[in-house]
């Protein structure tokens, strides 16, 4: 059992003063192995309390971030997955499943993790899913109205990958889970 | 006083018999003789014993403002002359004398009624003040308190001053009022406010201004779908045009690539307000600082993607507005840089002629023309690549234009069909096998991956399947 913390579009200070609390009392360093971010923190501060989440910690560039060393998109394998991530103002049209699709196929992902609509989704199609955790600060979006702070935690299994959704709605932390299993037909090599 | 104090704390009944003895104004009275008496009290004693004045005040008399007024004025009195104050203990006191009647109550409106207040944190170093400033934010935070006249506003700001430097973001944040014309003027205090604290800030001041009052309007965006068309649409105008001079106020720092996503940010919002010169101006703010201060590579590649991105969603546009954006958007594409990025902002532009959702921006032959300007530059990116290094590059750019087709292909745009599709996968597979081609894994992998795609797609049946049936993959 893998935990894999996906989460971004906080916009710390732009748009949000912090995680909200609920959040970040579920966030304790040590139970999750790894961190992939989206992108738009957007200062060293977040970048620091991230690391001290879990030091495997993976960030592709958001337009917002002050660090601009991020790199535009990154693919890691953990057990046997291989995952994707971009922060996805560089996909037109933004949030179009079908070109994020693409994206996938370019980087030959089993999992795609994008974000920048501030709008949870999770997509399953034949190769793959498309991933979007949302704003972990429920930032202010010009796409999404009514933005609900969200995060996504996945547990991969072997074969098996089970993504967990947080959204915080009206003040109380909702889950839902939805689950993925790879078949072996889908082994891009 | 201490134990006066506590006693009043523990039992509310005890409360009358002060107010009979008239307790505040012999203790007030007595302190006053007392420091009259000893002249060379240090000031952290004077301090001191007003403090536990304060105490006991705010236990028994926690409704008389004026009495904690009249303490702290009686302090500032006796610190007169004295300026900032360098005494360790005194400091402390200070503090303590005002973070009391925040403790006490919690809402920094009634803080911001004591007069004095102000006066006595002049007598606070630097780095005391900020330590302060600090202690008042926190409490604003923490108590959600929202800041919501404009008034009020000054107040704040001129008790930080200056030295609330590094805190005017959390604060901004929390400014509010539901009365459009209140918050209206909010943002003016702020505007102003952060205008005068000179360049540096401005970066990290103005985008929590903006994305406030972008959230606001969108609230009063959506409350007044049944208002008069000229009621709803004035007060959001005049928002813009607030937010478009705030914008502006970037270009002393200069930070051009900020001020052009708030411009876009802006657009997109006056797009959902209906409001097509509105969002055209701010477009023609961004497109300005593209051609004339967006000048590293890289930085234009993100610019455009936002620009286009943006453009893409605007559903406001007539069409002339929409072909000069777009025309534009467009020739700022085929100008980058480098080959690989022209190629792929302008197959990014084809989405520009091809929105599901709107019957008028479904112009097939144009998005048909914007691919095909894409192969020719990956054409040419190829034959450069010949020339100054003997092989050919990468196919990738064609697997991407190919992944493209595919998209309108699926879309139902019949200019895109079998045959341009088919000639596509042709191209790749001779140049892949081509001894001449760099052997390139990501690319075999995009190929591969999109060849199974196809396949995919064929074996849904239906519809999809026999459209895509033809491709010979």
């Amino acid at each position: 059992m893998v935990l894999v913390l996906a989460l971004g579009d906080l916009h710390i200070p732009h748009r949000a003063a912090d995680l909200p609390a609920k959040f970040k009392s579920m966030l304790v360093p040590g139970k999750i192995q790894h961190v992939i971010c989206t992108g738009n923190l957007c200062i060293k501060e977040v970048h620091d309390y991230l690391k001290t989440l879990c030091p495997d910690l993976h960030i592709t560039r958001g337009e917002y971030d002050a660090e601009t060393r991020y790199p535009e998109t990154k693919t890691l394998t953990i057990g046997q997955f291989k995952l994707g991530l971009c922060h996805g103002h560089q996909v037109v049209p933004w949030g179009d499943l079908d070109s994020l699709a693409m994206l996938q196929r370019q980087l030959d992902v089993d999992i795609l993790v994008t974000g920048h609509t501030h709008q949870f989704t999770a997509y399953k199609h034949e190769a793959g899913v498309v991933i979007n955790p949302g704003s972990a600060t429920g930032a202010y979006s010009s796409i999404t109205y009514d933005v609900n702070p969200s995060f996504v935690l996945m547990d991969i299994d072997a074969l098996r990958v089970v993504v967990y959704v947080y959204e915080l709605i009206d003040g109380e932390v909702k889950v839902d889970k939805i689950d993925f299993k790879k078949t072996t037909t889908q082994n891009a090599n | 006083m201490d134990r006066l104090s506590n006693y009043a704390a523990l039992s509310a009944e005890v409360l009358p018999e002060f107010f009979q003895v008239e307790a505040f104004a012999k203790l007030n009275s007595a302190i006053g003789k007392v420091i009259e008496a000893q002249e060379d009290m240090p000031i952290a004693g004077v301090v001191t014993l007003y403090s536990s004045l304060l105490t006991f005040t705010l236990h028994v008399h926690p409704d008389h403002l004026d009495y904690v007024d009249q303490i702290l004025g009686a302090c500032v009195q006796k610190l007169s002359g004295k300026g900032k104050l360098k005494d360790n203990k005194a400091r402390k006191q200070i503090v303590a004398l005002l973070s009391a009647p925040l403790e006490k109550y919690k809402d920094i409106d009634t803080v911001l009624k004591l007069s004095n207040y102000p006066s006595l944190m002049e007598h606070l170093d630097d780095a005391t003040s900020k330590e302060m400033a600090n202690v008042l934010v926190q409490n604003i935070l923490k108590n959600k308190t929202s800041i919501s006249t404009a008034e009020k506003v000054e107040a704040l700001f001129e008790l930080m001053k200056a030295l609330i430097q590094d805190l005017d973001e959390d604060l901004i944040q929390m400014l509010h009022n539901d009365d459009p014309e209140e918050m209206l003027k909010i943002i003016c205090a702020v505007k102003k406010h952060i205008l005068t604290g000179g360049p540096k800030r401005l970066p990290f001041t103005i985008p929590p201004l903006i994305f406030n009052s972008l959230k606001f309007v969108r609230r009063l965006h959506s409350h007044d779908d049944n208002a008069p068309e000229d009621e709803a649409s004035a007060m959001p105008k005049n928002f813009f045009q607030i937010l478009n001079q705030i914008i502006e106020a970037l270009s002393i720092v200069p930070v051009p690539d900020l001020a052009l996503k708030l411009y876009l940010e802006c657009a997109e919002a006056a797009n959902d307000s209906d409001l097509e010169p509105v969002a055209y101006e701010f477009f023609t703010q961004a497109y300005i600082l593209y051609e004339e201060e967006i000048s590293d590579s890289k930085a234009q590649v993100t610019a455009l993607h936002l620009i286009i991105g943006t453009l893409q969603r605007m559903h406001i546009f007539g069409v002339e507005n929409r072909d000069t954006l777009t025309h534009k958007a467009t020739g700022y594409s085929a100008k980058l840089l480098k080959k690989p990025d022209q190629c792929r902002a302008v197959y990014a532009c084809s989405h520009l002629f091809w929105v599901d959702d709107q019957n008028n921006i479904q112009d097939g032959e144009r998005v048909l023309l914007c691919l095909k300007r894409a192969l020719r530059i990956a054409n040419a990116a190829q034959q450069m690549s010949n020339a100054t290094r003997g092989s050919s590059g990468s196919v990738l750019l064609f697997i991407e234009i190919l992944n493209k087709y595919l998209y309108f292909f699926e879309k139902g745009v019949s200019q895109i069909n079998v045959a341009s599709i088919q000639s596509l996968i042709e191209l790749i597979t001779t140049e892949m096998q081509s001894e001449n081609t760099l052997a390139d894994p990501a690319a075999d992998a995009f190929f591969a991956s999109t060849l199974r795609y196809i396949q995919f797609q064929k074996d849904k049946g239906g519809a999809v399947g026999e459209k895509y049936d033809p491709i010979n993959s």
